[in-house]
């Protein structure tokens, strides 16, 4: 907690270092770190994930720095508005860990260039705006290819939010490894249009099971499908953004884990050491970003030790889970043999691989 | 036992009073709840209450007070006039997200030229989306007798899936690498909607919101349609037989509420939120109805109660940042002022008076009035 | 166009389940709307429900205590409504979106302890002999309880309005509050006791929903039915059997659109999306403009003030 003196006087501090770019006070104050949430923490999914994140820099630097937060910001205007109250109270590091912050947050840090903002899921960079992401898709193969051995009805359902390229690469990297295990698989894909609803993910994930589906992904955020899977017996899922321990063994039969806390750790940590530059990170298993939660014992073993050796080959950088041959939607050449997706491709992907039924809508 | 008697008039002191009161009141439970999750109470207050207008940050607080409050006084200086007559239009929020749809629509069909025509343009175009969104209830209601509460409501959902058709499809920056959202339409000299004197807040939304509550004013105080909607209100016989017609009353209303919603949209989406977005809309059009009520459908009202609502978000928001309060607990603050307010009405039409002693019986005329 | 990867028993089956949050909190709203108080805060008393009912049977490991809980929640704030608008004469239409306001805050505030905790198992009933009859087994009778406890309790408030002595004058206050009170009815205590029940139910519905459907506590976990529910309760013109239809016509399409995605059916999302909200102002229009208009009209006295004159 601020107390009102010290508000004031970083309050007034920070004022003349926007206008004048004097130098800020002596070490011994605390470094503030301020992170915008799209959601409530209570969401129990993506802004939960960031708020893990935020308590782990605060148990790893303990008394150097000090968080704070709001939760469940608009974007836009409000946003616009709580990340310069951020500035006004002193923080010198800020996290806008939602995509639609983006244009808000680039109009913040114009007007602050001694503080250093950190926008997550966007594409536009500033001397003191670095840019961070996480490689979902990466983890998305990993629990694709338990999908493909572990489906009997050959039918995965996939329970998608927007068609944003995010999650076009997760469900194209799914099925990609799906049918590389099982060339039989086919997906079938609901667009919920929406983050969160449980009772429409609910109902979703009905209409899957319905359809003679018998493993669900889902990259919305509540635990509504995994509940379905479970009455309704003999289906599987997998957790997203958080563990979803809690339907553990079954139906839930692995996740993935959106884990902030290095990427967190590591940005406050260069900022203490002054050796803070605007950056775009974007990172996987390898970096700890994407964690693999527990792959349960319903999975045969040697399922399970095929999904870690990819997991482990993805993490050291030796296989890429775009990779030639792979041809789009329509049949027209994408990657050739051994060629890999560029970092470009796949931001901006709009379009499903060869084998997937259905269209993108737009 | 105390009991309620309704006074012949509205009394004038209590119609001052009532406001600073339910203020202070809800101070005194805001205080309770912010002591019970373990927060000085005081800094808390002071926090939400103070500190956005005389706090440290004030200069920059200040103007957002007018940013925040803006729309929200414009649509519901557009929505008085409907309640008043009786006229339900729940739908704002739908009429809103229509207007920045259309005039967002209009202005980036001229990208990337640049012309002084094009502003005023996606002005008329979105006061024309709301107007048309609200055309339907008021049409259906004339028409079929479609109950226009259910209609404009469901019109919010129909409205909210166009956004976010329209920031996935025809509307996504083509530059924007695949992301869904619109061009942002403040860094486009054509269409900004920036502050006009710097460091007041004041942009053209806010002008529109003051201009809008000196005519609703001057409608409610001197022109036939103002007279027209108090008296389909207050008797809709009555009106009846001056020749006022319901389907004219219900399309003026309607359309009159629409027109300012759609241009309230207008003005956010080409200032300060700058784009199309799947999130865009975030509750103006619903927030504007209690404003309506807080200001008792009067134009001077809704432009203190529009102030007032902006101050808790702002101080709100203050007070989470600050002292770490949940979000949660600054949204049950606001229940808590509404409440208050709310329930403080009580005291300007009726009085209270201790059960056996007599009363003068209020005339029918007034009672009438009162309602 | 192939429509034939759809069944329509399962779709029948999934559409019972999908309406019964909406259809709880809408005829907990019927009730009190036709006493004559319109409350537009089921979306609060709704979310209060699921906590409140998630909070009690996590507490107690009884959902069936949770739903009693649940439906103590929604009415203590329904409550609170009835008191600013029926003592002290507030404007309900704004008490009730600031009703939804409080119950939102503050159901979050106190489900911040029970984030990632999950309710006790509601089991399913497995009726006998029913349940194995084919079509109607899975349509009708392969259900939880609280499915058939709001078809009962249709069936119920039908009774009561229209064959009771109660009901009636519960309809005669809401018709015109002058006339009633006229004869004698205690036109408050009846509309009190019309908004608690209205406040019990929608506790009922949102406690469905984190108890049973998601089952989960969640911020935002009612995600706007409370709204849904009070359309539907117009769009039933305030009669207890056409509610039924209405909840299953909205849930119906709901699911629907749900499920033609899964069969790969070419229609575009955004269509479908807006689909139960389209399908629901057509059937209203429609059946407005048919004959017998008059027999559609809201309760007389709805949202008006009540003053005894003397």
């Amino acid at each position: 907690m601020i107390t009102r003196r010290n508000l004031m006087t970083t309050g007034a501090a920070g004022a003349t270092l926007a206008t004048l770019g004097l130098p800020l006070r002596a070490q011994e104050e605390p470094l503030k770190v301020g992170f915008i949430y799209v959601g409530p923490i209570g969401d129990g999914g993506w802004t939960y994930q960031h708020d893990q994140g935020r308590l782990a820099v605060e148990a790893e630097f303990g008394d150097r720095v000090e968080t704070l937060y709001q939760e469940s910001v608009p974007e836009g205007a409000d946003a616009e508005r709580a990340i310069t109250q951020m500035v006004l109270a002193g923080c010198k590091l800020i996290f806008t860990t939602s995509f639609g912050f983006m244009d808000a947050t680039v109009a913040v840090a114009e007007k602050f260039p001694d503080v250093k903002f950190e926008h997550a899921t966007g594409y536009k960079r500033l001397d003191n705006l670095a840019t961070y992401d996480a490689r979902f898709y990466e983890g998305r193969a990993v629990i694709g290819t338990i999908a493909g051995r572990m489906t009997k009805t050959n039918k995965i359902g996939y329970i998608a939010s927007y068609p944003i390229p995010e999650v076009i690469q997760g469900i194209n990297s799914a099925f990609i490894h799906a049918r590389k295990v099982n060339p039989d698989v086919e997906m079938v894909v609901i667009w919920a249009y929406t983050w969160f609803d449980p009772a429409k993910e609910a109902d979703a994930a009905q209409a899957m099971i319905e359809q003679g589906v018998d493993v669900i992904m889902q990259h919305t955020d509540s635990t509504a499908p995994q509940a379905a899977a479970q009455a309704a017996g003999n289906v599987f899922t997998f957790g997203q953004a958080s563990d979803m321990a809690e339907f553990k063994p079954v139906p839930r039969i692995a996740s993935i884990i959106d884990n902030w806390a290095p990427y967190y750790i590591k940005r406050v940590q260069a900022v203490l050491d002054g050796t803070w530059t605007s950056t775009h990170t974007w990172g996987g298993i390898g970096d700890g970003e994407v964690v693999i939660g527990e792959i349960t014992e319903a999975v045969p073993d040697e399922v399970r030790a095929e999904a870690e050796a990819l997991r482990d080959a993805i993490a050291a950088g030796e296989y890429h889970p775009f990779t030639g041959p792979l041809n789009k939607q329509d049949g027209t050449p994408w990657l050739a043999e051994g060629q890999v997706a560029t970092d470009e491709e796949l931001v901006s992907m709009n379009f499903y691989v060869e084998g997937m039924q259905g269209q993108i809508p737009s | 036992m105390i009991i309620l008697e309704r006074r012949p008039a509205p009394s004038r002191l209590w119609t001052w009073a009532t406001p600073p009161l339910a203020v202070l009141m809800t101070m005194i439970a805001g205080g309770l709840l912010f002591a019970a999750l373990g927060k000085d109470p005081l800094t808390a207050i002071r926090t939400i209450f103070w500190d956005p207008l005389f706090g440290p940050f004030a200069g920059f607080t200040r103007p957002q007070l007018l940013i925040k409050a803006a729309p929200l006084i414009l649509i519901a200086t557009g929505l008085a006039f409907g309640f008043r007559a009786g006229i339900w239009n729940i739908g704002a929020e739908g009429q809103y997200i229509l207007g920045a749809l259309t005039g967002a629509a209009v202005g980036l069909a001229f990208y990337p030229a640049e012309s002084r025509l094009i502003f005023p343009l996606m002005v008329l175009a979105g006061a024309l989306g709301g107007l048309v969104w609200a055309m339907i209830p008021a049409l259906l209601r004339v028409r079929f007798g479609t109950n226009e509460i259910l209609v404009s409501l469901m019109l919010v959902y129909v409205a909210s899936n166009l956004l976010a058709w329209a920031a996935l499809g025809p509307l996504r920056n083509p530059e924007g690498l695949g992301f869904p959202g619109s061009r942002n339409l403040r860094q486009w000299a054509s269409s900004a909607n920036l502050e006009l004197i710097p460091g007041t807040g004041l942009h053209w939304g806010a002008v529109a919101a003051l201009v809008a509550v000196c005519a609703a004013y001057g409608l409610f105080a001197r022109h036939v349609f103002g007279f027209a909607v108090r008296l389909a209100g207050q008797s809709p016989r009555a009106a009846a037989f001056a020749g006022i017609s319901p389907s004219h009353l219900v399309i003026g209303c309607m359309g009159l509420s629409g027109a300012l919603a759609g241009m309230a949209g207008l003005f956010e989406v080409t200032g300060p939120a700058g784009q199309i977005s799947i999130d865009f809309a975030v509750g103006y059009g619903f927030t504007a109805i209690i404003v309506a009520f807080l200001g008792r459908l009067h134009p001077l009202g809704i432009l203190a109660a529009g102030l007032l609502m902006a101050l808790t978000y702002i101080g709100g928001e203050m007070a989470q940042l600050q002292l770490g309060l949940p979000a949660a607990a600054i949204q049950l603050f606001q229940g808590m002022l509404l409440f208050f307010l709310l329930a403080m009405d009580v005291l300007t039409t009726y009085r209270l008076r201790l059960k056996g002693r007599p009363a003068p019986e209020p005339s029918s005329a007034a009672a009438e009035g009162a309602r | 166009m192939n429509l034939s990867g759809i069944s329509p028993v399962l779709l029948l089956a999934s559409l019972m389940v999908a309406s019964t949050p909406i259809l709880l909190a809408a005829l907990g709203e019927l009730v009190a709307e036709r006493s004559g108080v319109l409350n537009l805060g089921v979306e609060g008393m709704m979310i209060t429900g699921a906590i409140t009912g998630f909070a009690v049977a996590v507490a107690t490991g009884s959902p069936w205590i949770g739903f009693v809980g649940a439906a103590a929640g929604g009415a203590a704030l329904s409550l609170l409504f009835a008191v600013l608008v029926l003592w002290l004469r507030s404007n309900q239409v704004a008490t009730g979106l600031a009703l939804t306001l409080f119950g939102i805050g503050l159901a979050a505030l106190v489900g911040q302890a029970y984030v990632g905790v999950r309710a006790p198992v509601f089991a399913r009933l497995d009726l006998p002999v029913l349940g194995d009859l084919p079509i109607l087994g899975p349509i009708l009778f392969r259900h939880d309880a609280v499915v058939y406890l709001g078809l009962g309790l249709v069936a119920g408030v039908w009774w009561f309005l229209h064959r009771t002595r109660a009901g009636l004058r519960l309809r005669a206050v809401g018709e015109n509050h002058d006339a009633a009170h006229a004869l004698g009815y205690k036109v408050q205590l009846i509309r009190l006791g019309a908004v608690l029940f209205g406040g019990a139910l929608a506790g009922l519905g949102g406690a469905y929903l984190s108890l049973v459907r998601v089952p989960q506590w969640t911020q935002g976990v009612t995600a706007g039915a409370g709204w849904i529910a009070l359309a539907i309760v117009v769009f039933a013109s305030w009669r207890p059997w056409r509610l039924l239809l209405g909840a299953w016509l909205f849930g119906g399409i709901s699911v629907l659109q749900l499920n033609l995605q899964a069969a790969r059916v070419p229609i575009p999302v955004e269509v479908l999306s807006m689909a139960p909200y389209v399908v629901t102002i057509l059937v209203l229009v429609l059946i407005s403009s048919g004959r017998g208009r008059a027999a559609l009209a809201a309760p007389g006295s709805l949202g008006q003030p009540f003053h005894a004159a003397r």
